[in-house]
């Protein structure tokens, strides 16, 4: 991507001492700093209210720094560079950052949030009705101009005023059929969408009793009730039922003497545990091998055989005496132009044992994703039909670059077809496309909806149910991350820096060797 | 030419424009989550917006419009019905912890345990009298750790539906199930014996009542009867029968159950006349019309002397979120208003599983009997276990129930799946 732009950048930009202003000229300038400055606008308030101050900052100087990039004559290469540039931060630089310092968290199910906000969830989870206390019914009322609930005992009908003070008797008060409050002298009853219009303060509004608080159920009901878990700042623990609950940092934990925990953690920093779980957990690394080996069998695999049929279906196109090109490349684009989601699923059931089209045309009995050959095959075979076309639309393009002079020139040397092919055809497609062969490689080594939509990992031997014969890494380490207990984002994150290492590795050294071929056709 | 390049330069400087803000985003995301969770926890005082959000999958948004509209229109506030329609449970935890989600969620009793771990929904007061208005297995379902924790509005389970054509009695046990299937395919009248989803990895929901009545288990009980995440029974020498009973039913045996039935040929299949038993839910009823085959629904037989066939229990919920912007209004609706026969009603009008109120059930089966028939059969069911630990059990179940339809070994792979799962669970 990198390299794109500094291309585009290079060839677009020619230095220029000074440039005539224009209408467009003029137009896009309005056009670009209006949106700049409504950007600002609309992002502000939010942040602010968030108290975000330093992402606001951020967006205060990268709106200034835009309009100011714009609005003056110099820079003009970095008029072209910026928003590559501001690309790269956005979709590259900032996701790999963000994984990877997730990686050092136990962000996950049970550890989504902050400590306060667990210590919320367990009191409010724990509030159960006082026992024997009355089901009351709420009418929400305002004495002066603060709220207060009106109770009405169910069975007694007694009718009691309760606000932050406490339960005060109301005389006088009259009940309606369902419980409600209608008149109450002194108080001023609220209709319901005056009540709904207060919600907030009704959610807010506990009153004391004896026993624990009252506090609303709804607009129309009012429950006595008190948390069974209590937390105290001064033992940093949840105490209550009896038990009582230390907070353990390292785990996000609140955890008791026999070391169990109560649901509700917190993410908390876990430093290299997710990486060294990685390394020693046996169902990760007794199997990273074998699938490893696959993985790279699939990526390789998956890449030669794309590349051999679509170039195979380019050069037999690009023959002079070629008729209907034209129809020919449309309909071998068709798998490319196809939404790869739905292909890939009906490859799946074409490759069903007894309903299958494929067993159905070919009269077998073959169970293809029952048994690990004939799964990978069918893998491999799915995966070369929908990457083909873009192989073929590549290698066409690249054709067309190579003038018909030189392998002319071949076969006036007395050179066969093929070995025109092999040693003048293909070392110069190879030159133009061998980057792209690298960055296929790299994409179909993590080439998840391949796998998870059509085998789904498997087939799965009954002794080791966690890998399947077709899983790549990251369909294994998916499962291992999200389908076994719940999602673990910090684990997963860790797992993402593996493979980003591996295939950065990879990737590195073909690019080098790329270069070094480049040397020798250039 | 160079007016192009302006042009050019507009695009990409308004794509810069665009990232501008994408860009400095990135100090938003860790300070964002805890900056709104506390100004919608610590500071209610904040003006009530007057707007109710829930949230639901595309089936009920329908039915439910017109009841949150009445709704709205009674409190005097706008309330919106959103349509969620892949992931809801992960969509609605992560859309929570930012502060952009919804006040309501409508979801699977299942979730419970995953949802209470990450703070995301409150306890629903019921009173008693609500509470007797559901059958006991739906307030039993939706309670954990002693709180209720959702309104239940439907139950749903899976039975054995016939063709009766093609077999006019209902079978007493699972032996004579097989022999009738097997019958009629050896007389070309069926393709398949039995039409059970099991696919290559499994498909634990539908098989759990075979393997009940065979005798396995998934869990052992705490002592106040929730299933004990500590003691994962798959491995126990009762399931690992269970395991060869399911072989037996399987490819190298009668045939009954195998691999290349899946979730998505299933139903077609039966409703095609191809198979004479199906084993599925309510969900699968409107294609089951649409084929125009005469059928019955009864509860899925036992094996002979064999333990209850207990399907599972799943129960669709109204959730209260915790950290919702108006949760007064969110319970006034969840504790007071769904749970009302008519909104029961309507629910099972837009996508027909059995209401949980028992009144609003006796209603629909006087002019729909197939909703009491699933309610039935589900009658001594096993509520889907609620506990986050039942995740880990899912998929090394449904594998080793592959495993063994395709003909493996019934202890190997019971001990692999217990392995599997206790090394997730850490147990």
């Amino acid at each position: 991507m990198s390299l794109d732009v500094r291309a585009a950048a290079g060839s677009h930009a020619p230095p220029r001492p000074r440039r005539e202003i224009t209408t467009a000229f003029l137009v896009s300038r309005v056009v670009v700093l209006a949106v700049a400055a409504a950007l600002l606008v609309y992002a502000a308030p939010p942040l602010v209210a968030a108290g975000s101050w330093p992402a606001l900052v951020v967006l205060g100087l990268a709106t200034a720094a835009i309009a100011y990039l714009y609005l003056t004559r110099r820079f003009i290469p970095a008029k072209y560079l910026i928003p590559g540039t501001v690309f790269l931060i956005a979709f590259q630089v900032f996701p790999v950052l963000y994984t990877v310092s997730t990686a050092f968290t136990n962000f996950g199910d049970g550890h989504r949030g902050d400590k306060q906000a667990a210590i919320t969830a367990i009191e409010t989870g724990s509030v159960r009705q006082a026992p024997g206390s009355p089901e009351y019914s709420l009418t929400t009322a305002l004495k002066g101009d603060r709220l207060v609930f009106l109770l009405v005992d169910p069975k007694t009908k007694q009718v009691q005023a309760g606000d932050p003070a406490g339960l005060a008797p109301v005389p006088g008060a009259q009940v309606g059929v369902t419980g409600k409050v209608l008149r109450a002298p002194g108080f001023t009853v609220l209709t319901a969408p005056q009540a709904a219009a207060r919600a907030q303060q009704i959610a807010a509004l506990a009153v004391p009793t004896r026993g624990g608080l009252i506090k609303a159920n709804g607009l129309s009901r009012a429950v006595e009730g008190r948390s069974a878990l209590v937390y105290d700042a001064r033992c940093d623990c949840v105490q209550g039922e009896g038990d009582r609950w230390k907070a353990d940092e390292g785990q996000g934990y609140f955890v008791n003497a026999t070391g169990a925990h109560l649901a509700q953690g917190w993410q908390v920093s876990v430093g290299f545990a997710n990486f060294s779980r990685v390394l020693t957990n046996p169902t990760i690394s007794g199997y990273f091998i074998g699938v490893f080996g696959w993985n790279v069998v699939f990526a390789l695999a998956s890449v030669g055989a794309t590349f051999a049929l679509g170039m195979a279906v380019a050069l037999a196109l690009h023959h002079p005496r070629m008729r209907g090109t034209r129809f020919y490349r449309i309909a071998l684009i068709l798998p490319y132009a196809m939404p790869s989601f739905a292909m890939l699923l009906v490859w799946r059931d074409m490759f069903n044992r007894d309903f299958g089209l494929i067993n159905q045309l070919f009269g077998l009995d073959v169970d293809w994703m029952g048994q690990p050959s004939t799964a990978r095959f069918a893998v491999i075979l799915v995966n070369l039909w929908l990457g083909f076309p873009y192989m073929f639309l590549v290698t066409t393009g690249a054709l067309q670059a190579i003038p018909r002079e030189l392998t002319e020139a071949a076969s006036i040397d007395g050179a066969t077809p093929w070995q025109g092919f092999r040693k003048v055809t293909l070392p110069l497609l190879l030159v133009a496309l061998t980057p792209l062969l690298i960055s296929s490689f790299a994409y179909n080594f993590n080439n998840f909806n391949a796998i998870a939509l059509t085998s789904e990992g498997g087939p799965f031997p009954a002794e080791s149910p966690q890998v399947g014969a077709t899983d790549l890494l990251i369909t294994y380490t998916f499962r291992l991350a999200f389908g076994t207990y719940g999602a673990q984002f910090g684990f997963a994150a860790s797992i993402s820096v593996f493979i980003f290492a591996i295939v950065a590795i990879i990737s590195a050294v073909a690019f080098r060797r790329t270069r070094r071929q480049e040397e020798v056709y250039a | 030419m160079r007016k192009r390049a302006l042009g050019v330069a507009a695009l990409t400087s308004l794509a810069l424009a665009a990232t501008a803000c994408g860009g400095s985003q990135p100090g938003t995301p860790s300070a964002a989550p805890s900056g709104s969770a506390a100004a919608s926890s610590s500071a209610p005082a904040d003006k009530g917006s007057g707007k109710l959000v829930i949230w639901a999958d595309p089936n009920r948004v329908k039915a439910l419009k017109p009841f949150a509209e009445q709704f709205g229109t009674e409190n005097g506030v706008t309330v919106e019905v959103k349509e969620i329609s892949k992931d809801n449970q992960q969509t609605f935890l992560t859309a929570s912890q930012q502060g952009s989600g919804p006040d309501i969620m409508v979801g699977a009793h299942d979730w419970i345990g995953n949802l209470v771990q990450n703070g995301a929904i409150d306890p629903v007061n019921l009173t008693d009298a609500q509470k007797a208005a559901f059958p006991e297995i739906a307030i039993k379902a939706v309670t954990f750790d002693g709180q209720v924790m959702a309104a239940p509005y439907a139950v749903e389970n899976i039975a054995l539906i016939r063709n009766t054509k093609l077999a006019p009695e209902a079978p007493a046990t699972l032996e004579d199930m097989v022999k009738k299937g097997k019958e009629l395919k050896a007389a070309g009248k069926v393709k398949e014996v039995l039409c059970l989803p099991v696919a290559q990895k499994g498909d634990a929901f539908h098989v759990y009542p075979i393997f009940a009545a065979g005798g396995g288990s998934l869990f052992g009980t705490t002592a106040s009867g929730d299933p004990d995440p500590k003691k994962v029974l798959l491995g126990s020498p009762d399931s690992v029968k269970a395991f060869g009973k399911l072989k037996e039913l399987g490819e190298k045996g009668d045939g009954a159950l195998k691999t290349s039935i899946t979730n998505e040929n299933y139903v077609a299949s039966f409703a095609g006349g191809k198979c004479a038993f199906l084993i599925s839910g309510p969900w699968a009823m409107g294609d089951v019309k649409k084929g125009g085959i005469s059928y019955d629904i009864t509860p899925v037989p036992s094996f002979k002397d064999g333990k209850p066939a207990t399907p599972f229990v799943g129960v669709q919920s109204f959730f209260v979120a915790s950290k919702g912007k108006s949760k007064t209004l969110a319970q006034e609706f969840v504790a007071n208003y769904v749970t009302n026969k008519d909104v029961a009603k309507a629910l099972y009008a837009a996508d027909p599983r059995p209401p949980a109120l028992t009144e609003a059930l006796q209603e629909v089966g006087a002019t729909d009997p197939d909703a009491g028939k699933f309610m039935d059969a589900g009658k001594n069911g096993l509520p889907m276990p609620a506990i986050p630990e039942m995740q880990a059990v899912w998929e090394p179940f449904g594998i080793a129930e592959a495993a063994v339809v395709k003909g493996g070994d019934a202890a190997k792979a019971a001990e692999a799946a217990q392995k599997a799962i206790d090394s997730s669970l850490k147990n």
